[in-house]
């Protein structure tokens, strides 16, 4: 049987062309791009196109990239980093997020003593009058923000920020701070018009967008260039002295390999996969009595599709639906595997039996309308079944 | 059979999957993520769960981790807090059992289609010639844990396999060992899962309730001492009461924390004709007469004569055979046929 995989948002399939353009990197090419000799320089070459690649799809100069080892790195970086460097000026190095960032810029935020995190509305948008007063507030108190982080595509439910509206009320209430967003999610579903101009930091994960696992981008533009967050891995400073370690010469230029192909495929790709993905929806919500979109589609990522279903439990549906080889997800898992409840779906104001019922499910660019149809029947099935009475054993005690 | 193996990453658990998968069944392994907070063992810690991960990898089994971390603090850690505050001597690892393992994981289980639980509980479950379900010790007499599981009945035995119950620990690590096991010399867990060896229960229940001082008397009533956290004496208890040396032993014979006063006296004071036993569940129903009572996981079984106090088969009156020293309230008071080896039920010292 085929795997129905429903799962693009945790990590979607490698590009081939990517996969492909790895090769000689782990091959023959194998020479530290930081060396002196040709060898080396050969290595140093690719890294320098791939930069180039990348800065052409983001819109932003080439020495604006720097290439990191993941997502986190580059979330952390950019608001451990922006702390840090307040701190090493005499600031006090506050930092504002809304309550449904992912944990890698979320934890970084609540752990710290001069963190601050703001509300949502019930899409998962950022309350801007909320934003708004918390940085008038921070001001007021003489400790004014210095970075603020919001994510441009929420990782679990899939809502799309306006990224132009929330810099604005970042400049205007909190002109002297870095904003940040987290666009980890972001890279196959938006155009980057949308985003870079906004954004002094970008963070990026290559695995999200067709490239290798192992490899994530930080855009430093805007007020970044010339006031630098602090690096958070030193050492050798290799990637420009921005970040410390032997590049992942391979990874690095596969990641710019699928990072310009999902590019150039992203209109099309959006319209032929919002489509499944407005089937995927439909279909559930038509059969399962009571299952809810969680986010309206217009203000979701084309491949999202977030479901709450009440009188189930997700762990329970995942299970089932793991059997019948249809991959999805509910919340993030923790180190151990175990689904944590949501924080998302509790900053959105999702009521608890709902949210106990999550399942989200991501398409990509693998995903066929074979896949929605297989999906939709295993699904409506497996709920069935779980809403099924349990039937009672002789014997049975209450 | 479908079976769900319930995994903690300890040995008896992985043999008790590895002797499943030997018997045919198709096995499922599952780890209960529990507690969120810090832990040294148990089923929480990210260790334990690689243990457990990684046995099933080895045995080819697939493996999940279920997340039933509000069950676990509304009905055992919740409990615990509670039974601490009334001054009484609770013991979690049994709510779990009850509440957890062998109701939420069973009805979860349930519900997916397995046929029953397997646990690595060193216990086991008989069958009587006319067909009832017995639950019996487990064969290695130093490991059983039939007090730990004595609150299943019918319906759940029918659904519960113990597959190490009939080995001895020994063979259990030797089993584990022969296939290259990596939990196989791994140690017993021994304490509260969620309470961790360097902060210990009274930095635990201290984060958690207030603790109030209480004054420490004699038997006629005099102060001899004081504590300064009722809340965590018990009834037996010797040391730790702040008394001068020398002198007789004393013991806890009472605690009154709404008073706030703690009793000692001397060992003779701490004997009692008998108790009553609360919240009985019946392994098959219930039972009166000569019996064999044990009140503590590991404590001898002494015999008593118990009565169902009338019409009501949840509470019953134990009157030792003879003088007893008292059991601590909120302890669990398991019943054993004379031949110490069936459970016939259980409850709640009150």
């Amino acid at each position: 049987m085929t795997v129905t995989y429903l799962d693009h948002a945790a990590s979607t399939p490698m590009r081939p062309e990517a996969i492909e353009a790895m090769g000689p990197y782990l091959d023959v090419l194998y020479a530290n791009p930081s060396g002196s000799h040709r060898f080396a320089r050969r290595a140093r070459q690719a890294i320098d196109e791939a930069r180039d690649r990348v800065a052409a799809v983001i819109g932003c100069r080439p020495n604006e990239v720097v290439f990191t080892g993941c997502g986190t790195e580059s979330d952390n970086m950019a608001v451990a980093g922006a702390v840090s460097a307040a701190r090493h000026a005499g600031r006090t190095g506050v930092s504002v997020c809304p309550s449904v960032e992912h944990h890698a810029v979320l934890e970084v935020v609540e752990h710290d003593v001069h963190g601050h995190l703001v509300g949502v509305d019930a899409a998962g948008h950022v309350d801007l009058d909320a934003l708004a007063s918390t940085l008038d507030q921070l001001a007021a108190d003489g400790t004014p923000a210095d970075v603020v982080s919001v994510m441009t595509v929420n990782n679990e439910v899939g809502t799309i920020t306006d990224l132009d509206a929330v810099a604005r009320v970042v400049r205007r209430h909190s002109p002297d701070a870095w904003f940040h967003t987290d666009a980890v999610q972001a890279a196959s579903w938006v155009e980057w018009s949308d985003v870079t101009p906004h954004a002094d930091l970008i963070a990026l994960s290559a695995h999200k967008f067709g490239g290798p696992k192992g490899v994530g981008v930080l855009i430093e533009r805007g007020r970044a260039v010339t006031d630098r967050v602090d690096p958070i891995i030193v050492g050798g400073g290799q990637e420009r002295e921005r970040r410390s370690g032997t590049h992942n010469v391979a990874g690095i230029v596969a990641a710019a390999e699928a990072f310009a192909i999902t590019a150039a495929e992203r209109e099309a790709e959006i319209a032929r996969i919002s489509a499944l993905r407005n089937a995927l929806v439909d279909q559930l919500v038509g059969a399962i009595d009571g299952a809810i979109e969680t986010v309206p589609r217009h203000l979701k990522n084309a491949g999202s599709a977030h479901v709450c279903i009440p009188g189930i439990e997700s762990e329970a549906l995942l299970f089932l639906l793991d059997e019948a080889d249809v991959c999805a997800s509910a919340a993030s898992a923790c180190a151990s595997g175990a689904m944590e409840p949501s924080h998302v779906l509790a900053a959105m104001g999702v009521d608890r039996e709902a949210a106990l019922g999550s399942l989200r499910l991501s398409l990509g660019h693998t995903t066929t309308a074979d896949d929605v149809d297989r999906a939709v029947e295993v699904i409506t099935g497996a709920v069935e079944r779980l809403r099924r009475p349990v039937a009672a054993h002789p014997g049975a005690s209450t | 059979m479908k079976v769900m193996c319930a995994m903690s990453g300890g040995v008896d658990s992985s043999v008790a999957a590895l002797l499943l998968q030997r018997a045919g069944h198709e096995v499922v392994g599952v780890t209960m993520k529990l507690w969120g907070g810090d832990s040294d063992t148990g089923c929480c810690s990210v260790s334990d769960v690689d243990d457990a991960r990684r046995v099933a990898q080895q045995l080819g089994i697939d493996h999940l981790v279920f997340n039933f971390g509000d069950d676990f603090d509304q009905h055992v850690v919740d409990p615990y807090v509670d039974a601490h505050r009334r001054g009484t001597t609770p013991n979690p690892c049994i709510e779990c059992n009850r509440s957890v393992k062998f109701a939420r994981l069973a009805e979860r289980a349930d519900l997916l289609g397995f046929d029953a639980v397997a646990t690595g509980h060193h216990a086991r479950i008989g069958q009587t010639d006319d067909g009832r379900l017995t639950l019996e010790r487990g064969h290695d007499a130093a490991k059983d844990q039939s007090y730990v599981v004595h609150m299943l009945d019918q319906a759940q035995l029918a659904r519960t396999l113990f597959p190490v119950g009939h080995l001895d620990k020994s063979e259990v690590r030797s089993l584990a060992a022969e296939i290259d096991l990596r939990t196989a010399d791994k140690p017993d867990s021994q304490d509260v899962c969620f309470i961790t060896k360097s902060d210990g229960r009274e930095t635990f229940l201290g984060n958690r309730i207030p603790f109030r001082p209480a004054r420490v008397i004699d038997t006629a009533g005099d102060d001899v001492g004081t504590v300064d956290a009722v809340e965590l004496v018990t009834v037996g208890q010797r040391r730790g009461l702040g008394l001068p040396g020398g002198g007789p032993k004393l013991y806890v014979t009472a605690v009154d924390v709404e008073q706030g006063v703690v009793t000692v006296g001397a060992d003779d004071d701490l004997l009692d004709q008998g108790l009553l036993a609360e919240q009985m569940s019946w392994v098959d129903g219930a039972a009166d007469g000569a019996v064999l009572v044990q009140c503590s996981a590991h404590g001898a079984p002494r015999r008593a004569i118990v009565r169902l106090v009338e019409g009501d088969s949840s509470t019953v009156e134990v009157t030792w055979a003879s003088p007893e020293r008292r059991v601590a309230p909120g302890q669990s008071v398991v019943l054993y046929d004379l031949t110490d080896e069936r459970v016939l039920g259980g409850g709640i010292c009150a």
